[in-house]
């Protein structure tokens, strides 16, 4: 039990997972579970007695059961006691002034890492403001490589995301020509497919592959299907770079997804047997957000932002390449609005930052959550300025297949001109090579007669 | 550079310039736009959308918003469907932002619309929930319940319910309610940008509150021209419920048999559940 008096009033938690709950910025999915604080006093009531709980208190009190869930089992037995060491004696509340200090930078938040749990990033995350979540995001780097390298300071990557309704070939080369004339791409050339089969799967990986290497492209394809379908792609031969899944922050949601960790350990065994990557080895791609343990009923009553971040700590046990929290997609019964969808964003990215996993986000709304495109820009610009790894490239920010708006090839180059940030290395040198940066190093935009475009042109009619 | 006013960034720009007049070219992405919907050669003004692009967005995405938020016509879906008989209730969501915060209250009927639905003796009765498009249903529920009706001769169809601020899982409770073997609910999918008006018929076995969506049948994209047609879809729902009666269930266990009809799209349905 956890309790404190604010001005006369005794505010009693039963245990950590309601004092987690009800600390938490309002939002829609916690109302809904029932697990929301029922006044704007109380919930500061719960963030004083977060502040005041010594981080220790995480490894001593599971928020979901050791015995029955395998994430909470991974999450301690994992745990980096060593690492955890120079700030194992503070409180969330002490703990929140460090990470703000200069004695956080990179190499000690790097360092730190593997000595947190998620719901020690999930605690802190609460005591937080916007602006605090950004200023320590961007001082927590995390580098992957695969044929590209993605995270480094000054660098922002984009998935290009070609959807098509019916994965028609030619309708998906044209959208990725498009993402490549500006400049999107570097992160992966990534497909949701319209059908979840290992033929038309590998399919459309042979249309991206015949792309890329026809333009010596350094890039990285991936087909989002279910796992297992990945699995037997690989097992026919399939040119696959990097094996996809959407995860959650509980056994239970992760079952409800076709997945166990087990699982998830064959398909990277099976990825990495390729070797593929020229720069790297990274070969997973995650994809997460916040309420789908509550969709699935696998949340064990916790709030849904702490239930995300376990979702990092099955991510980090996979040395992904690319994790990617789809902020906005799950409706407004779980993220309300745009203040809620805005909020989360920078959640997700802190929170996987600080547990050193490679965040990206994709900055996204449906038609029926209180939000539009000025909210998008509002957490596309947050997230430049917090470092974020990645972001997505949709044609006109429509995302024909999914029926959601996501990010444009013209927002990716909105965030890069106007915080100055460029494209990951390698595919910054073909870029060039291609005739397509500017002498300041921006995108440049082509005559439909020049070089590049002709040629990129030719060749996608033929892969298609 | 970045000044959309600066005629030489807009010229070179592949998509503001439908002639090519000015680089003596064919836009080439005249045929690529052919291959797909997505918003492809848009163009640039420095790193921006063209001010058309901007606007073609705003009008796609207010129609999506008007959709979730339009009012249910009961009175006029009741006129719609005359001269059947109808029944028009409420869930437990007071308003639209109850009912899009909280699935749960979409899913039970108000206490005080219970007494509407006197048990009787149904083969089938129709459903029609506004969901998350009441335009959809507007168009698309009449026509589609009476193609539906056409394919069954001789069954005892109970009146049509008119549900507001419902979702999927009401039906469950109205068809129990009514003593009713077979609920065809139709509900107005999430809208999207391409469309707002698109309906789904989702198909429910001995309904009852509890039901699981693996339990259920669904046609999703009723929308003609685009989407299946309203005759198309009323076979298909016809042959399901024929179907569902002969074998006494709906689910994952009765497969969609029907021969395979254009239009219909393979994308999935919105959940609304």
């Amino acid at each position: 039990m956890y309790a404190t008096t604010l001005g006369g009033t005794r505010h009693v938690f039963p245990d950590l997972k309601a004092v987690l709950a009800e600390a938490s910025p309002h939002r829609s999915g916690d109302a809904l579970a029932g697990i929301a604080a029922p006044s704007d006093e109380r919930r500061v009531a719960a963030r004083h007695v977060l502040a005041d709980l010594p981080l220790a208190t995480f490894l001593a009190e599971a928020v979901v059961p050791y015995e029955t869930d395998e994430v909470t089992r991974l999450i301690l037995d994992s745990h980096d006691a060593a690492a955890f060491a120079p700030v194992s004696a503070m409180t969330v509340g002490g703990f929140r002034e460090w990470l703000l200090s200069d004695a956080a930078d990179g190499p000690a938040l790097a360092g730190l890492a593997p000595g947190l749990t998620p719901e020690m990033a999930a605690a802190v995350s609460k005591l937080m403001r916007n602006q605090d979540l950004i200023a320590v995001a961007r001082k927590a780097r995390v580098v992957t490589a695969f044929r590209t390298t993605v995270g480094l300071p000054g660098r922002l990557s984009v998935r290009l995301q070609p959807n098509h309704p019916t994965d028609d070939a030619r309708g998906i080369a044209a959208s990725i020509l498009d993402g490549l004339l500006y400049g999107c791409g570097d992160a992966v050339i990534g497909i949701n497919p319209a059908t979840d089969s290992t033929a038309a799967v590998t399919e459309l990986l042979a249309l991206i592959e015949g792309v890329r290497t026809r333009y010596a492209i350094p890039t990285q394809s991936c087909v989002l299907a279910h796992v297992t379908t990945t699995l037997e792609a690989i097992g026919r031969g399939a040119p696959v770079d990097l094996a996809f899944q959407s995860i959650a922050g509980t056994e239970a949601a992760n079952r409800s997804f076709g997945v166990d960790l087990a699982l998830l350990r064959e398909a990277q065994a099976a990825t990495l047997s390729l070797g593929r990557g020229t720069v790297g080895t990274n070969v997973m791609y995650f994809e997460t957000g916040q309420g789908s343990a509550l969709s699935a009923e696998a949340h064990h009553g916790v709030d849904q932002q702490t239930v995300e971040a376990r979702a990092y700590a099955v991510a980090r046990a996979f040395s992904p390449f690319l994790v990617n929290t789809v902020v906005g997609f799950i409706g407004p019964e779980y993220l309300f609005d745009g203040k809620q969808i805005i909020r989360a964003g920078l959640e997700d990215h802190f929170c996987g930052k600080l547990l050193g996993v490679p965040m990206g986000v994709d900055v996204c709304y449906t038609n029926h959550a209180e939000a539009d495109q000025d909210d998008m820009d509002a957490l596309l610009t947050l997230l430049g300025v917090a470092g974020v790894n990645f972001v997505m490239g949709v044609p006109g920010a429509d995302d024909v297949m999914l029926q959601y708006q996501s990010t444009s090839f013209h927002d990716a180059l909105y965030l890069r001109g106007a915080l100055g940030l460029r494209p990951a290395p390698e595919f910054e040198t073909w870029l060039d090579g291609m005739g397509m940066l500017g002498g300041d190093g921006r995108v440049r935009a082509l005559p439909p007669a020049s070089e590049a475009v002709r040629r990129l042109l030719g060749g996608m009619e033929d892969a298609a | 550079m970045t000044d959309p006013a600066d005629t030489a960034s807009r010229a070179v720009d592949p998509g503001t310039d439908p002639g090519g007049t000015d680089t003596g070219t064919v836009d080439p992405w005249a045929r690529m736009r052919g291959l797909t919907r997505a918003r492809i050669g848009l163009g640039r003004c420095g790193d921006g959308l063209p001010t058309r692009a901007l606007l073609d967005f705003q009008l796609a995405h207010a129609r999506a918003r008007d959709a979730v938020h339009a009012e249910f016509d009961a009175v006029g879906m009741a006129a719609a469907l005359a001269p059947l008989p109808t029944v028009a209730v409420r869930s437990r969501a007071p308003d639209r932002a109850a009912y899009l915060q909280r699935p749960d209250l979409g899913r039970l009927l108000d206490p005080s619309d219970e007494a509407l639905l006197e048990p009787g003796d149904w083969d089938a009765v129709f459903v029609v929930a506004d969901g998350l498009s009441a335009a959809a249903v507007h168009a698309h529920a009449a026509p589609v319940v009476r193609e539906t009706l056409k394919h069954l001769p001789g069954w005892r169809i109970g009146p049509v319910v008119l549900a507001s601020q419902g979702r999927v899982a009401l039906g469950d409770e109205i068809g129990i309610r009514l003593g009713a073997r077979l609920v065809a609910l139709l509900v107005g999918e999430r809208p999207g940008l391409s469309a707002a008006d698109s309906l789904g018929a989702y198909l429910t076995w001995e309904p009852r509150p509890g039901r699981r969506d693996a339990e259920r049948n669904c046609i999703s994209n009723i929308r003609p021209p685009e989407g299946l047609g309203h005759a198309a879809a009323g076979a298909k729902l016809a042959w399901l419920m024929v179907e569902a009666s002969r074998r006494g269930l709906t689910g994952i266990g009765l497969k969609d048999e029907t021969p395979a009809l254009p239009g219909g799209g393979p994308a999935g349905p919105a959940i609304v559940g």
